[in-house]
């Protein structure tokens, strides 16, 4: 791990109108490391990582990734998202475009690569996905766990530096969540810095350099999963953590 | 048919009975007291008529209405879903002045009634632009050259050029404004997920309007614009006004020329329903078909 974090947010706070969801939030992510955020819903897991890639703006505070400094209106929010790749919970495929068309419009629109080698790069990652036959069917005709690796696929084909996860599994039938983690495992096996909310703990337990639970609006713990899991300090993360490894 | 007839009930015989005593009273009036004389047998003439001279059949001034009204409606149909989206888009727009200028011309719209609007458009607009463009002279230097068919098929009669053109522009900003209400409505229908998923991939606001969301409301509006379509060719009949030799305004000079004003009136409507009718007919057949295959 360098020492010069590729994400880093200080004091970060976001308001809803009135409604506070983040507070004071600080957290820095180095190169390569996988983060993986918990905490019960409404907490601000999902506000957090989307400051990450400005699809939200935060209110007050610093946050730079990638070396860029995210603000409401910067002119470099295009090139911050070419680096930071997000899969949502709900997959979010474009229904209108077949599955290779869905991971050829990035690269061909926004990094302008040839049509050529975006398809050489869309089969390269549909591959690394377990679903190269699947190639020329449209969204709709796959399944959820099939729908979530090509989403992840589309991502990958952007080259991104930084990977986002919202829950990726927690609109999929149980018999599909281990084909999306099996991949997601893989991915953090090449090194790629992820940030990942999720309640899959054995999916954390394996992969997380650093764990963070999130109550409120607040960050209240960070910890190397050997302690997260064994000894939190906060007596709410000790709680949750009781309430989601019952299952 | 019979089973609509068994399942009549009192009440719909004596609706039916009111009907018919209705019109009956009508028909009296006319054949009574105003001493019509009914001429139908002349009507077939108005449409197609025989030139004995040259020994040919003609499309006479009814026809040749209808003929002008589906020509303006096609047009101004293209122009308006053309003015339509760009207002639809406007609508979205992130910046207040774009929206607010796309709002103030929908809403003017609504609130002046149509005739307003049409004469507003036509001196204002149409007639500057024709001007401006010298339409009217580029137009009859056409029409007196030889083999204009090509021409007369698209625009009918080429010395009345310039007034086909007003009627599709006032016709189609008129209609726009509609059109665009219903692409707002598209834009709008697509889930948020689906921008955020374009935006994150990088693309800018405009590449994720073409790539994305365009290319899916575009298809969820296809039966709404439909519909539009026929209420613009219902709603043509409004530019006669402006004196545009469509089918409305041909009726009317056939009234005042052969004074079979009920006999015109009613050929004209029944032409304007059976086109109606027919394309909406058609049109819920084909969605039909595509939800069939969706
Ligand atoms: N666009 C919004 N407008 C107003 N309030 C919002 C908006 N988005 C989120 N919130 C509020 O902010 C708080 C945090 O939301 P967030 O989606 O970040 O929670 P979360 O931790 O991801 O929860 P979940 O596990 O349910 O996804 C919630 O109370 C939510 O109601
Ligand atoms: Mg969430």
């Amino acid at each position: 791990m360098s020492s010069q974090p590729i994400i880093e947010a200080r004091n970060v706070d976001k308001f809803y109108g009135n409604f506070h969801a983040l507070k004071d939030v600080s957290i820095s992510v180095h190169h390569g490391e996988r983060v993986v955020v918990c905490g019960p819903s409404g907490s601000g897991k999902s506000t957090l990582i989307r400051c990450f890639n400005a699809l939200e703006n935060h209110s007050s505070g610093t946050l730079v990734v990638d070396g860029i400094e995210v603000f409401e209106g910067s002119k470099d929010v295009r090139k911050l998202r070419q680096e930071v790749g997000m899969v949502f919970q709900q997959f979010n495929l474009f229904p209108h475009l077949t599955v290779l068309e869905n991971l050829m419009i990035g690269p061909m629109k926004v990094r302008k690569v040839s049509r050529e080698q975006a398809e050489e790069t869309a089969r390269k990652y549909l591959d690394r996905v377990h679903i190269p036959e699947q190639a020329e069917k449209y969204p709709a005709q796959l399944s959820g766990g099939q729908q979530q690796r090509v989403a992840i696929a589309r991502s990958l084909c952007m080259e991104t530096r930084i990977m986002l996860f919202d829950e990726p599994t927690s609109a999929l039938d149980p018999e599909m969540i281990n084909e999306v983690l099996d991949v997601m495992v893989e991915l953090a096996e090449t090194g790629m810095t992820m940030v990942v909310v999720t309640h899959e703990m054995g999916f954390a337990r394996k992969v997380a350099d650093t764990m963070v639970f999130m109550e409120e609006g607040r960050i209240v713990e960070v910890a190397p999963p050997e302690q997260f899991f064994t000894a939190p300090s906060s007596e709410r993360c000790r709680m949750f953590l009781a309430q989601i490894l019952e299952h | 048919m019979r089973s609509f007839i068994n399942r009549m009930r009192w009440p719909d015989y004596l609706i039916v009975a009111m009907l018919i005593a209705f019109f009956g009273y009508i028909w009296f009036t006319i054949e009574g007291t105003l001493n019509y004389k009914w001429r139908w047998e002349l009507i077939p003439g108005y449409i197609i008529g025989y030139h004995t001279g040259r020994e040919a059949y003609f499309a006479n001034i009814l026809l040749q209405g209808l003929a002008a009204t589906i020509r303006i409606s096609i047009y101004a149909s293209i122009l308006a879903v053309i003015l339509g989206t760009i207002l639809g888009v406007a609508r979205c727009s992130q910046n207040l002045t774009i929206r607010m200028l796309a709002r103030t011309y929908l809403e003017l719209l609504r609130n002046i009634p149509p005739v307003v609007v049409v004469f507003i458009f036509f001196f204002f607009l149409s007639q500057q632009l024709i001007d401006a463009l010298d339409l009217a002279r580029w137009s009859r230097n056409i029409a007196r050259q030889e083999d204009i068919w090509l021409w007369e098929l698209f625009f009918g009669d080429m010395r009345r050029f310039p007034s086909i053109i007003s009627g599709v522009i006032v016709l189609a900003l008129f209609e726009s404004a509609f059109v665009g209400e219903i692409v707002r409505a598209g834009i709008q229908s697509i889930p948020r997920g689906q921008r955020e998923a374009a935006r994150s991939i990088g693309m800018s606001r405009i590449q994720e309007l073409r790539y994305i969301v365009l290319p899916q409301a575009m298809k969820r509006v296809v039966p709404p614009l439909a519909n539009q379509f026929i209420s613009l060719i219902k709603d043509s009949s409004i530019i006669s006004l402006i004196s545009v030799q469509e089918l409305t305004y041909k009726t009317v000079e056939l009234v005042a020329s052969s004074r079979m004003i009920f006999e015109a009136w009613i050929t004209t409507a029944a032409f304007y329903f059976l086109v109606c009718f027919g394309l909406s007919r058609l049109f819920s057949r084909l969605e039909r078909k595509r939800e069939g295959q969706a």
